[in-house]
């Protein structure tokens, strides 16, 4: 068996005991929290996708993350709770938005293209916060949390961690499989050298678009796990910070790795959980602590786990 | 095969390409020379699409591709190395061109399939890997591979696409001697089989391979024919040969 093998075998095992080792040590708090770390490992995959294989700094992914929260909620406040909806909604919704934003940002590199992801966002942002109507800067409650026909009940804390898990690990999975395809291979060739991807007959556009597109509807579907984890949406899952704290997770975590982003929004989430403990300016040390992480693990935590 | 009318690009007030006329016949290899500076790498990229021409038309195959990108050109059978080596460093040299393999086969929206177990890809990049000599380098990565062996690869990728005209920029450059006589020993058998435009510094290559000869000056040519006419035309000399000397 190979170390990935059994690295991911690991991880299900542990993850997949973690609710009656919570459930017994008497703090189910645990399931609460690492449900959120496994949410955003969605999140920072889809990221990883685009940034990781595709070179592409989209410094606006939490975008995906908002629209696909407000899918759920908006279709909630009018009555439409059926998961089955819902949530297919949230994946569309964030596949279209991402390809208008991609087919624009797309052509530009560098700098310019981190900029327009961020405007994009903001845009986003700025228009939930306008939105009075589903509670504007303070956000909105969920009705009722995201139903599957009385199948799966997410008001279950286990049930609804995993569903998590099981998602989290299927888009990695997902994930995986498309860097090792022939897609994923000229996706990552154009970032290792577009000049001779173009010599070689491949229009790197296209590929980007597509997996632009990707990324962002598996960001939707952590969009809408997350509102229903929160039970609440607020345009502030679409700020800025929180598309930055993406970026960190997949870079801590080491770009274009499998488990990076896994393993970095892992890290990120339980170190601000204890620096949190310990003082309310927690942000002062994990700030350094990041840093120290970035130059000392230059590929990140996957390359400490070679996974 | 190829015919070039009027080809011009210019810089600011530097013309690196003047109403340059051009043409490669079918199984010619047609060599370019030219001082540095004299504009043939602006040329060869030209020919190749990553660079539009000021003015001037580009007819490959009977076919005006002057507007084609090079991606599209790649596709109907230009292929180039390029002067200054060009693979991807994170791949493997069997990755490379078994990317270069893919790219021939069409479109690559195929999201499932491991595309390192394609033997559709890996079998047809093995072979050429041992055409060129790089067979027991398949699993090397890029980065890690000698200047040679990049020429080696590039050489292999452009192949990889079945060309009906190669493009080559400087194939020899920064090879040392032993290298280089390699490498023109094995253009040599390329010969034969494909067009082949040969953008190269190396006299004795040159004299070697080309069939017909054209001198670039300062973006302009001054003078096309078969070797032996070049090696002998005064002017040629005066421009280029003599600063060899």
């Amino acid at each position: 068996m190979t170390r990935g093998a059994l690295f991911w075998i690991v991880v299900a095992i542990v993850l997949a005991a973690l609710p009656p080792l919570a459930g017994a040590l008497g703090q189910p708090f645990y399931i609460d929290l690492v449900r959120r770390m496994m949410i955003l490992a969605i999140a920072a995959t889809s990221l990883n996708l685009i940034l990781g294989y595709g070179g592409m700094v989209s410094f606006g992914h939490a975008a995906y993350l908002g629209l696909g929260a407000y899918a759920v909620g908006i279709l909630g406040f009018y009555g439409v709770t059926s998961g089955w909806a819902q949530w297919p909604v949230a994946i569309g919704a964030c596949a279209l938005v991402a390809a208008a934003i991609g087919a624009v940002s797309i052509r530009t590199s560098g700098i310019y293209f981190i900029m327009i992801t961020l405007a994009f966002t903001q845009m986003l942002y700025y228009l939930g916060i306008s939105l009075e109507v589903y509670g504007g800067d303070d956000g909105m409650r969920l009705k009722s949390r995201s139903t599957f026909s009385g199948l799966i009940d997410l008001g279950n804390a286990v049930s609804f961690y995993y569903v998590c898990l099981a998602l989290m690990l299927a888009a990695i999975y997902l994930t995986y499989r498309i860097v090792n395809s022939r897609f994923g291979m000229v996706l990552r060739a154009a970032r290792s050298n577009e000049a001779r991807s173009r010599a070689i007959g491949f229009s790197p556009y296209r590929y980007r678009l597509t997996a632009f597109v990707i990324a962002g509807a598996m960001c939707g579907l952590a969009g809408a796990l997350y509102a229903n984890h929160t039970n609440y949406i607020t345009p502030g899952l679409a700020s800025w910070v929180q598309s930055g704290d993406l970026m960190f997770m997949v870079i801590l975590g080491g770009m274009a790795s499998t488990a990076g982003p896994l393993l970095g929004a892992f890290a990120l989430l339980i170190a601000e959980e204890i620096l949190k403990g310990w003082t309310e300016h927690w942000q002062v040390i994990l700030g350094p602590l990041l840093v120290l992480s970035v130059i000392f693990f230059k590929r990140g935590l996957a390359g400490i786990f070679r996974a | 095969m190829l015919e070039v009318r009027g080809l011009t690009k210019s810089y600011g007030a530097l013309r690196a390409s003047d109403g340059i006329d051009f043409d490669v016949r079918q199984g010619e290899t047609h060599a370019v020379i030219g001082p540095n500076g004299a504009g043939k790498t602006t040329f060869i990229s030209q020919l190749a699409g990553d660079l539009r021409p000021d003015a001037g038309r580009i007819v490959f195959a009977g076919e005006d591709v002057t507007e084609l990108r090079a991606p599209r050109r790649a596709r109907k059978g230009l292929a180039r190395s390029f002067q200054i080596t060009s693979v991807y460093h994170e791949f493997s040299a069997l990755d490379n061109v078994a990317l270069a393999v893919q790219a021939r086969l069409g479109h690559s929206f195929r999201f499932w399939r491991d595309a390192r177990r394609d033997a559709a890809l890996r079998e047809p990049a093995r072979r050429l890997l041992d055409e060129v000599g790089l067979g027991a380098r398949s699993e090397v990565l890029a980065a890690s591979m000698s200047h040679g062996e990049h020429r080696q690869l590039e050489v292999a990728m452009a192949l990889a696409l079945e060309p009906r005209l190669l493009l080559l920029d400087e194939p020899m450059a920064g090879m040392g001697a032993e290298e280089s006589q390699r490498m023109i020993g094995f253009l040599g058998t390329l010969k034969a089989r494909y067009s082949i435009v040969l953008v190269e510094h190396d006299m004795d290559a040159v004299f070697r391979l080309a069939d017909r000869v054209s001198v670039l000056v300062y973006g302009r040519v001054i003078a096309t024919g078969a070797p032996e006419a070049i090696r002998a035309n005064a002017e040629v000399r005066a421009a280029y040969l003599g600063e060899e000397s």
